[in-house]
């Protein structure tokens, strides 16, 4: 969906979205041009058919979870889950390390990317260097990559 | 009033794009669903026909010829095959994925039995109330968790035991259209026979490849002499068999408790499953 400035014929850009815990949801949107700000407002049942497609207004900020609409939805049992221990989180990646990314063959560069970024959170490494990428070659046997 | 530019008018971006959302939704199903082969639905638009006994005895079976064989329990309401292949929770929760619950002969299963404490029915935790207008699309929004979001892995067939009504198909459709076959079972009897007629349509008019038709509770086994009596009347398992042109894939009698599992015929297995030739490497 989209919102529009009817005085200013302009796209409203979205600025936040709020679920204060009551079942409702609103989401707000202002105008570049002149400044005015609206919010959609929805009541718990229209929040609940949004949601229940599993989809964000506004689009989403965090990948989708396993399972994430059941486990939120279901009322079930609370020992239902058990949860592995977290990984790291993903590594970031320098610009130096992602130009020698870029020089890979496209046909491979998703795995060999993988690779790397497994690598270095199986050791809780925040960022992917040229050093690091040079250590897992020699780590892993990557001749080549 | 004054007439506004539409949505295809406006040329910027839309940050919710709903309907990318649910694309999304949907190719994460195909790509968790990539390494399955095979994915067979068993319908019977009723129910006490012993669809997930049929279910469950066609899993252990295929799973004896070392195959990889997954059971999804797409009856939510009234889920029973987790229980009948020994499957029990809690389910492991990994990065990206669930894992599905271990039953018997390492079939992999996942059903709402896991998540609901005994005796309650399938309810929601929402508060927004009018549930008849959502709940319809809450269950098509677990069954695609169920199919995108378990760690299914490499197997050769997943089994989806369905839910009573043909509705259910229709959802599946959408999201395994390419990989998806029905078999349908029956009891023999004529009232069976109206029920199923109608899944099978449903499945024929989806574009779902019917394999064939199990008639259930096709007799009596004595545990004692040894021989089969009658229990329902009809032969409602050749006629649909013969009205949708596919093959009669088994009569099962019904067993009383403690008289053993009747075996399935081959050429029920096979529809599922093909049976390794003699020269393929056998499968880690």
């Amino acid at each position: 969906m989209k919102f529009l400035c009817i005085d200013c014929d302009t796209q409203m850009t979205f600025e936040e979205r709020q679920q204060p815990g009551d079942g409702t949801f609103a989401a707000s949107f202002g105008c570049p041009r002149c400044g005015r700000r609206v919010a959609m407002l929805a009541n718990p049942m229209e929040t609940q058919l949004v949601s229940t497609l599993g989809v964000e207004i506004g689009g989403r900020t965090l990948d989708e979870q396993p399972l994430e609409f059941t486990r939120g939805a279901v009322a079930g049992r609370d020992d239902a889950f058990i949860e592995d221990a977290p990984r790291a989180p993903r590594p970031v990646w320098s610009s130096d390390a992602e130009e020698r990314l870029g020089r890979v063959p496209s046909f491979v560069r998703g795995m060999v990317k993988k690779i790397y970024s497994d690598y270095a959170r199986d050791r809780a490494i925040a960022e992917i260097t040229p050093a690091i990428m040079d250590r897992a070659r020699e780590e892993l046997g990557l001749e080549g990559m | 009033m004054a007439t506004h530019r539409t949505y295809f008018d406006v040329e910027g971006p839309d940050r919710s794009a709903l309907g990318a959302q649910v694309g999304r939704q949907r190719a994460r199903v195909i790509e968790r669903l990539r390494d399955v082969k095979r994915v067979v639905a068993i319908v019977s638009g009723k129910g006490g026909v012993g669809k997930s006994y049929v279910t469950a005895a066609l899993a252990r079976a295929v799973a004896q010829r070392a195959a990889a064989v997954g059971v999804l329990d797409a009856d939510l309401q009234s889920p029973t095959v987790a229980r009948l292949l020994g499957a029990t929770g809690p389910l492991r929760v990994a990065e990206d994925a669930v894992h599905p619950a271990l039953g018997t002969n390492d079939v992999r299963v996942v059903s709402t039995d896991l998540l609901l404490d005994d005796g309650r029915p399938l309810a929601w935790r929402s508060t927004a109330g009018e549930t008849h207008v959502w709940r319809g699309a809450a269950e098509a929004g677990v069954l695609r968790e169920f199919l995108g979001d378990i760690a299914w892995g490499a197997l050769d067939v997943l089994l989806i035991d369905m839910p009573p009504d043909a509705g259910r198909l229709a959802d599946l459709a959408t999201l395994v259209h390419n990989k998806l076959a029905a078999i349908a079972v029956t009891i023999p009897s004529d009232e069976s026979a109206r029920s199923v007629q109608r899944a099978l349509t449903a499945a024929r008019d989806g574009g779902v490849a019917i394999l064939g038709v199990v008639e259930n509770m096709s007799g009596y086994a004595c545990a004692t002499c040894d021989t089969i009596g009658p229990l329902f009347a009809g032969n409602a398992g050749a006629r649909l068999a013969a009205a949708f042109d596919v093959p009669l894939l088994a009569r099962i009698p019904f067993v009383p408790p403690g008289a053993g599992t009747p075996a399935l015929p081959h050429v029920l297995l096979d529809c599922v499953h093909a049976p390794r030739s003699a020269h393929e490497p056998p499968r880690e």
